[in-house]
């Protein structure tokens, strides 16, 4: 084989590239955010559905809220248990769960996911 | 490899075999859950909304006040965080409104008035989205952000559809639309926040919504209360309505009627 010791130290090369994002972020790793609830929402115990669904599916109830106000006009929820609940994030998600940074941002953030609800919904700390 | 060809053939056949049992245990392995357990959700709107079959409204020109205009947007303007980018900025051409006074002549070019009375001449007439019962609108947006809804006729905006392409405002033959040229908030043409009201970003675009959110919750829209008695809003479709009731007692006109929109906005001359 010629020009063996380039080819090997060239793939050798290649390979600390490919992985750099892995080696790179080995120390840095976060643990994952514990959910920090406020007093109101842990007196409720429950969300508006199961912990699990609300956990996993939240975005999807978000996505199914907003069409169902914006564009049915159906501004009234009707839960799983048949409590009825205003089908609005700022008045009603973020009535109890109203410390954004610790319930929303600190998830977000790790997951690197960057919702575009703020750019247009108020938010507790705003209105104050 | 006398046989390369046969092998070639022999090879991509148990590939193409692989990709679909692979693709087959995709389709069998256990689904995401999407809807709530057990019950499924359900919607509905608030009781104490009002309903009506159209929306309508008739603005009698001859109760119509400077003093009222002005009241009438600036109240529209503040419950539904409309930026004030020409008093703030001063960027003209970034102006948005929702519901806006305007000379006669202005808004009926169509009458070709030579000889307009006295009392239009001095008072601008009030105008805002028409809610067309045939918006053009709605035929051009893309994204079907802007919606006729089945309803009850009113042509809404979902902000969160808009893309800016800006269709609907070049559609729109009576200017309704406005465009946010810049961030309303960060660019700071709007300082108070009305929380019970979204804002917009940039790159959305912006017009009068028949205070859909204050129908939702039993009220009637703010320029009609502001209105001072000159605005009527109400059922085009309920014969007995308040204002099929003035509309049968006077004559009414739309604006542009010719261009076949059906506007929803009568005006009282």
């Amino acid at each position: 084989m010629y020009d063996k010791g380039k080819i090997v130290a060239g793939l050798v090369i290649f390979f600390a590239i490919l992985t750099f994002p892995f080696w790179y972020n080995l120390g840095a790793l976060a643990p994952a955010p514990e959910l920090e609830l406020t007093e109101k929402a842990q007196e409720a115990e429950t969300c508006i559905e199961e912990t699990a669904y609300m956990t996993t599916e939240h975005m999807v109830l978000l996505n199914e809220w907003r069409d169902a106000v914006a564009r049915d006009g159906n501004r009234i929820y009707v839960s799983g248990d048949g409590e009825e609940y205003v089908a609005s994030l700022t008045d009603t998600c973020m009535d109890c769960h109203s410390n954004k940074e610790d319930f929303c941002d600190r998830c977000h953030d790790y997951v690197s996911v960057d919702p575009y609800c703020w750019d247009c919904h108020t938010f507790p700390e705003e209105n104050n | 490899m006398e046989n390369s060809r046969r092998r070639f053939l022999k090879i991509a056949g148990y590939s193409i075999i692989g990709v679909g049992a692979g693709s087959l245990l995709v389709g069998i392995s256990p689904k995401r859950i999407t809807a709530a357990p057990d019950a499924p959700p359900r919607y509905k709107d608030r009781p104490e909304a009002l309903k009506a079959a159209r929306w309508g409204m008739v603005i009698d020109t001859r109760k119509i006040t400077s003093r009222i205009n002005r009241n009438m947007q600036q109240v529209c303007h503040k419950i539904h965080n409309v930026p004030d980018f020409v008093g703030k900025l001063g960027a003209k051409n970034h102006e948005i409104k929702w519901i806006w006074p305007t000379p006669f002549k202005n808004a009926f070019i169509e009458q070709d008035a030579q000889f307009v009375s006295d009392h239009l001449k001095r008072t601008e007439i009030p105008v805002l989205c028409n809610h067309c019962n045939n918006p053009p609108c709605v035929r051009v947006c893309p994204t079907r952000a802007t919606f006729k809804r089945e309803s009850d006729g009113l042509v809404l905006m979902d902000f969160h559809r808009c893309i800016g392409c800006r269709f609907c405002m070049a559609g729109c033959p009576y200017g309704a639309r406005s465009f946010n040229y810049r961030d309303p908030r960060d660019s700071g043409a709007l300082t108070e926040i009305e929380e019970n009201f979204t804002l917009r970003t940039k790159g959305v675009v912006e017009k009068c919504n028949f205070c859909a959110e204050r129908l939702a919750r039993g009220e009637a829209p703010a320029c009609v209360e502001a209105s001072n008695g000159a605005l009527v809003f109400g059922d085009l479709e309920d014969p007995d309505s308040e204002i099929r009731k003035l509309l049968a007692e006077n004559y009414a006109i739309t604006r542009k009627a010719e261009l076949g929109t059906n506007p929803s906005v009568f005006y009282i001359i």
